[in-house]
């Protein structure tokens, strides 16, 4: 942790909020509702999940009421920050018949300056995936690019893993380490209530002078220290990453993929909880008139018939040829083409699939496959 | 403006029932703002559920709701059928038999004799069957009711020639679009959504309710693994054969799968 570190007190959390709403900014956070607790916009620290937490296992959440009035005592949310930066359904653009010819209105595309209450290490690298994704190369995303410019994100240091975390495997978390303008560690003990806060960006510095705080003490930064060490000790899941690359291409004849699509619905759940996952289809639409039509774009995903429907039909007709393209995009042919893994380890994939299946256990199973392993790739 | 010459004419719409329950036509009355621009952009040529007006056929567009219950029905819709262009079932009756084909899991001679008091002025047949059994079917868009933006979708669709936009995969993908918390995981109530078709835009677990399966069987439903799920949230076989028998009952996926819990013993 760094050297620079401050304290903000708990009964000046509040400051936070409206410094950064009087920045302009619409600040979103996690908030209970329908029974779990989501990341939607809040006004003020009362709208925080004070003093819940969740138990999280495969096809399985439960909210619990922890023992101390934690602000950021839950795990992660049902769905991830992709829901602001990547939207499930835009409008692309619409356009107009008239006189014989048509004209083409770009969709206005209103967005708010977003700050992100509570973002987790695993979730920061899962923006930095999509930052490659969507910002690197030729073909920039405009409507990822707009909304990613205006975000401020304040992180929070795990002090509490869940039964379907991972991250310590994918080297994703529990401690923040970069894509961060402000980090919190939030510390309570017997006495005291408060967070140890880190600035990572100029912009945070700014917010940070804005709210009473101090220098943290070193026994301040050793106690959040301690605190997301202990977090690291407490992951639900494991995965093995050593060769799994080379595991997933050589048993794609595994007869284990048979036995998964026995269990799996390929109802897409997976891929839209995945905060990485960001598959898109394209669909047109015209009035009854034939004056106007527009053009729209929704999550999709590698579970639907139509995900891969060239001429003729389905190329992935079989479910199990769709999990297995999913999880082996996911683990191994996504260090091809974008250079790291497309799982950050968040377990949102175990836990939201509503028959509990577990891509770690299903790793663990093609690693320890009878068969021996053919040539690595 | 001048009139329109044969060649420009709107094309002829026509609303045909079988057994049903009149609810998907409604869908179309329901269009309330949308209504005048169907009115505007086709003839509506048969539509007794609206107009006493009838232009005879034959008919560009017929919608057909209901099912095929009786040997009249059979004639019926093989005279319809010829007298349309394009043929469209509408509804969980047109398109799986409705939830009237319940009588299709039992003797409908013992039905007949326990409803009416002189069973035999009554021809029926032994099961309730979606139109498609009897003749082509050009599109069938599912729902218990149909969905009314997916009606209008499919006939701007038809009229300019265009496939519609009514993705077959589960109601799940409509679920996490709309940022709902899934009812199944957060608070293990049995939900039909993943192997339901989509249409409804997730309206029963956005109001914290399982998924009724309105819409019938989604693309590749693998109700057995569904099944083998709810019996660990607690639901018994009796319970499964009955969430699989309902609207949808006839529908293939479905009807297997309630069978598959009829006698089971567990
Ligand atoms: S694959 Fe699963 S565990 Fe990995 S990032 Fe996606 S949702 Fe999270
Ligand atoms: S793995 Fe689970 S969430 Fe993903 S498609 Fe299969 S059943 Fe649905
Ligand atoms: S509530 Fe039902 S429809 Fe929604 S995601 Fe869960 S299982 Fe699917």
């Amino acid at each position: 942790m760094d050297e620079h570190a401050f304290v903000l007190e708990r009964q000046h959390f509040r400051h936070l909020l409206a410094a950064l709403q009087e920045r302009g900014y619409q600040t979103i956070g996690p908030t209970v509702r329908e029974g779990a607790i989501v990341y939607d916009v809040i006004e003020s620290d009362t709208d925080l999940p004070v003093g819940w937490g969740d138990i999280q296992d495969e096809g399985s959440y439960q909210l619990m009421q922890r023992a101390e009035a934690a602000l950021f005592g839950y795990t992660l949310s049902p769905q991830s920050w992709k829901r602001f930066l990547h939207p499930p359904d835009v409008r692309l653009w619409q356009a107009h018949r008239t006189d014989g010819t048509f004209s083409i209105t770009p969709a206005a595309d209103e967005i708010p300056r977003c700050a992100f209450i509570g973002v987790r290490a695993c979730e920061l690298h899962a923006i930095a995936i999509l930052d490659r994704v969507f910002l690197d190369g030729a073909f920039v995303d405009p409507i990822y690019q707009r909304r990613r410019a205006h975000t401020f994100i304040v992180a929070v240091n795990c002090g509490q893993a869940s039964g379907t975390c991972f991250c310590a495997s994918m080297q994703t978390g529990p401690a923040v380490d970069s894509g961060f303008d402000l980090a919190l560690t939030e510390v309570i003990d017997a006495e005291r209530h408060y967070f140890v806060v880190n600035v990572g960006t100029e912009g945070g510095a700014e917010v940070l002078n804005a709210l009473p705080h101090r220098e943290a003490s070193a026994e301040e930064i050793a106690a959040a220290a301690q605190i997301v060490a202990a977090t690291a000790e407490q992951m639900g899941r494991s995965l093995e990453t050593a060769n799994l690359k080379a595991t997933l291409y050589n048993r794609s004849e595994d007869p284990l993929w048979d036995e998964v699509a026995e269990r799996c619905l390929t109802c897409g759940n997976c891929t839209l909880v995945c905060p990485t996952c960001f598959c898109t289809t394209v669909t047109d639409v015209t009035d009854l008139s034939g004056a106007v039509a527009e053009r729209r774009r929704q999550w999709d995903s590698c579970f639907t018939m139509e995900f891969s429907y060239i001429h003729g039909g389905s190329v992935r007709y079989t479910p199990k040829a769709r999990y297995r393209q999913w999880m082996t995009h996911k683990l191994a042919s996504w260090i091809d083409q974008f250079g790291v893994s497309g799982c950050v380890g968040c377990g949102r994939c175990i836990t939201w699939c509503p028959v509990g299946i577990d891509i770690t256990d299903m790793a663990r199973r093609l690693q320890t496959a009878d068969q021996p392993l053919g040539e690595a790739r | 403006m001048t009139t329109k010459t044969n060649a420009e004419r709107n094309p002829k719409l026509a609303v045909w029932k079988f057994a049903s329950c009149d609810g998907c036509q409604l869908s179309l009355l329901d269009c309330e703002d949308e209504l005048l621009a169907v009115a505007g952009a086709v003839e509506i040529a048969y539509f007794p559920e609206a107009t006493r007006a009838v232009v005879r056929g034959p008919y560009d567009l017929s919608l057909v709701e209901g099912s095929i219950t009786t040997p009249h029905d059979v004639e019926r819709i093989k005279r319809i059928r010829k007298q349309s262009k394009t043929l469209i079932t509408i509804g969980a009756c047109a398109t799986a038999g409705g939830i009237q084909a319940l009588r299709n899991f039992t003797e409908v001679d013992d039905l007949t004799a326990a409803v009416y008091a002189t069973p035999a002025y009554i021809d029926t047949l032994a099961k309730s069957m979606p139109i498609a059994d009897h003749v082509f079917v050009d599109f069938e868009l599912r729902g218990c009711p149909i969905n009314k933006d997916q009606l209008l979708e499919v006939i701007s669709a038809f009229l300019h020639g265009r496939k519609p936009n009514t993705p077959t995969y589960s109601v799940c993908m409509e679920c996490k679009r709309r940022g709902t918390v899934c009812v199944m995981v957060a608070a293990h109530t049995p939900c039909l959504g993943p192997v339901t078709h989509a249409g409804c835009d997730a309206l029963c677990p956005a109001y914290n309710r399982g998924c009724f399966g309105c819409f019938g069987p989604m693309e590749t439903p693998n109700t057995a693994a569904l099944s083998a799920w709810w019996r660990r949230l607690g639901v018994a076989d009796p319970q499964l054969m009955r969430a699989f028998r309902s609207f949808n009952a006839g529908a293939e996926a479905f009807r297997k799968e309630s069978e598959a819990h009829e006698h089971a013993d567990h």
